[in-house]
């Protein structure tokens, strides 16, 4: 049977349907001021049986739709252990969090963190810092790629990292020099979540964030190994929920209430 | 029914009546949506609906009668002040408000903006002047359990007079015979603030009673550890919580129906949760009323809170004090002995409360524990490394969670809490 799995980020929601382990589609929209909608528009583009929802907003499409949740801990344990077997550690950051999780051989997870109230260093963080700096998210690794030194970033609050980075550029800072400075605070601040989570390989990068050279370039320095990352990192909680919803027998069919 | 007009006791009291309207409206809609919504709650738990629903009414009126009869009211904000001596001396002794986010503009004017949210409401509570309990107190008593609140009882007592006792902070002799002179201590000035004097007779009395509702509260946590719970920890804390305000030889026989009817449902296989919901053990920083933050994030993400290894908990009513004291002097010592047995993490070192946490888990037959501390609260924050190794050795799942009174995070928290709860289940 096909089955879905729907996850629903601060800033995306992607839709994946999945049919004996194999990919049917992956889709992606942006959560918008009406999440409900997007996640209607993603689900009349394909066909499945049954649906699991996770993400920050799985709890409203529950109510909505009535159908079963998991948390992003386990569709990202879940989807990263079927791309990457041999997986035991991963690392998300996606657009307002960061979560490293810990799995054992068979893996289940044993341990995880995810960060407190606040957004630093997360895909949102970068987005505020990119524009700042007069660059387009996407292109915002590959040219702090380019840059060097040890310009430091003390501040990884959202508001007081920009205002530093103004200041940085008043001072006539190259700008690539400055975006170099702040993946490397980004990287030590992930380093020490990961340090306290595990660093055990294979270690996963996933969600939006993983797209990013720079960063997954400073995480293999690091600790020196490669990181993996999957080629569509952002689906990879998505696609967990849609493997989770194909193992449970209990999930029923989705009814649509609306 | 109409409920009676309190507004003139409030005026009386130097309530800010807006502010308070205010307060009342929101509580009761907090605790409609948290408590009255819950499935299958004892009926026995309509005697708490009620002291809630009276507690700054009814409660206050009878605060009011005792002291026009002469007797003095006593306001408390820790476990360490033994209420023995104050009922010794025809007093009553209340837990003051502390646990909602509440006068934070006004607490910040004296207070640091990164002080622990039980300090900054009871003083937010205090200056805002929305807590009839410390409008109608003879005495406040304050406790030198933390940096945070010893300094913020200094400020206190520009608008309130509050009486300190010193905590000690280690357990050994020396730190009993302090413990001690403070005990001596505070009786004498219960004697001069009552101008009554502590007998024999009074004294045992007194322990007799705050025994016997340590006994009510000790029933209810054994008969929670069935499996399934006849009663959900949001109720159990409640009642722990009401512990702190009620009169205690009328609350002790209601618990003690509430138990009967528990016992009832044991005995018939009857729960609040389906069998294998996972069993949680909630242990730290206190939980004052209205605290319901983490009870509630647990219990509406499919498990149930089972204990509270807490001051608003299993801290308070653990131990008893010894009854065989014939002299004064002898159960004087008793209390003192009682109370140097609490294992706050302002002690150090403190492995008692590793072992009582590890004895919980294991009684409460626990799938895993949830550490809990307030933001800001020192001693709990540092001690939960070795609550989280302790747990570990013994291959307890743990959720270290800190938090405060504000609801901007409690999505965040689910989330938390719900990964914790798939992981427990496997």
């Amino acid at each position: 049977m096909r089955t879905a799995g729907i996850d629903i980020g601060s800033r995306t929601i992607k839709l994946v349907v999945v049919e004996d382990g194999e990919i049917i589609t992956s889709s992606i929209a942006d959560t918008t001021h009406d999440p409900l909608e997007q996640c209607e528009r993603l689900m009349a583009q394909t066909s499945f049986g049954r649906i699991l929802a996770t993400g920050y907003g799985r709890h409203f499409f529950e109510a909505h739709f009535d159908v079963p949740t998991v948390t992003e801990i386990k569709a990202f344990a879940r989807g990263a252990k079927e791309i990457f077997p041999g997986c035991r550690t991963i690392l998300d950051i996606g657009g307002q969090d960061t979560k490293a999780i810990a799995l054992d051989e068979k893996g289940r997870v044993f341990k995880f963190e995810m960060n407190d109230r606040c957004a630093a260093g997360t895909g949102m963080f970068l987005e505020v810092i990119a524009k700042t700096l007069g660059y387009e998210l996407d292109e915002f690794g590959t040219e702090a790629l380019k840059g060097e030194g040890n310009l430091q970033i003390n501040s990884m609050c959202t508001v007081f990292a920009q205002s530093e980075v103004t200041s940085l550029l008043a001072k006539r800072q190259k700008r690539e020099d400055i975006a170099y400075g702040i993946h490397v605070a980004i990287l030590n601040r992930t380093l020490s979540l990961l340090k306290r989570v595990s660093t055990t390989p294979d270690i996963v990068f996933a969600g939006g964030v993983a797209r990013n050279p720079c960063l997954k370039y400073l995480l293999d320095e690091a600790l020196v190994r490669e990181i993996k990352v999957p080629k569509d990192p952002q689906m990879v909680g998505a696609y967990g929920a849609a493997v989770i919803a194909g193992e449970s027998a209990e999930i029923g069919e989705m009814t649509d209430s609306s | 029914m109409e409920k009676k007009d309190y507004r003139p006791m409030w005026k009386d009291l130097g309530l800010n009546l807006e502010g308070h309207d205010q307060l009342l409206a929101v509580l009761g809609n907090a605790y409609k949506d948290i408590y009255m919504l819950q499935e299958n709650r004892p009926k026995a738990m309509q005697y708490l609906d009620f002291v809630i629903s009276e507690a700054h009414g009814l409660r206050i009126e009878e605060l009011m009668e005792e002291k026009r009869k002469g007797n003095k009211v006593i306001g408390t904000f820790c476990v360490y002040v033994p209420e023995e001596l104050i009922l010794a001396v025809g007093g009553t002794c209340v837990g003051l408000c502390a646990g909602a986010e509440i006068g934070i503009d006004e607490a910040e004017k004296v207070l640091p903006r990164n002080t622990c949210a039980l300090i900054k409401s009871f003083m937010g509570f205090k200056l805002a002047g929305l807590c009839p309990y410390i409008q109608a107190s003879d005495l406040v008593v304050g406790e030198t359990t933390c940096d945070g609140k010893k300094k913020a009882y200094e400020i206190l007592n520009d608008y309130k007079e509050t009486y300190v006792m010193e905590i000690p902070q280690m357990k050994t002799e020396r730190d009993r015979a302090l413990w001690k002179g403070e005990i001596l201590q505070f009786k004498d000035r219960l004697q001069e603030v009552t101008g009554r004097k502590v007998t024999p007779e009074n004294l045992r009395q007194g322990i007799k009673i705050v025994n016997e509702k340590r006994r009510a509260l000790q029933r209810l946590s054994q008969i929670r550890r069935a499996v399934p719970p006849p009663i959900s920890g949001l109720d159990a804390l409640l009642v722990n919580q009401i512990a702190f305000y009620d009169d205690p030889i009328r609350f002790t026989r209601n618990i003690h129906t509430l138990c009967d009817e528990l016992e009832e449902r044991v005995r018939n296989g009857m729960g609040v949760t389906k069998n294998g919901t996972p069993r949680i053990l909630v242990s730290g920083s206190p939980m004052a009323l209205p605290n319901w933050k983490i009870p509630y994030v647990v219990e509406t993400s499919g498990a149930i809170v089972v204990a509270e290894e807490s001051c608003v908990g299993e801290r308070s009513t653990r131990d008893l004090v010894r009854e065989d004291g014939k002299t004064l002097g002898e159960m004087i010592d008793a209390i003192v002995d009682r109370y140097m047995k609490i294992d706050c993490a302002c002690f150090t070192p403190n492995e008692e409360r590793i072992e009582h946490i590890l004895d919980l888990a294991r009684d409460s037959k626990a799938n895993g524990v949830i550490h809990y501390s307030i933001q800001f609260c020192t001693p709990y924050s540092v001690e939960s490394y070795k609550v989280e190794k302790a747990l570990q050795q013994k291959s307890i799942p743990v959720l270290k969670i800190e938090s405060d009174y504000g609801m901007e995070d409690v999505g965040q928290l689910k989330t938390r809490v719900e990964a914790f709860l798939e992981m427990v289940k496997g």
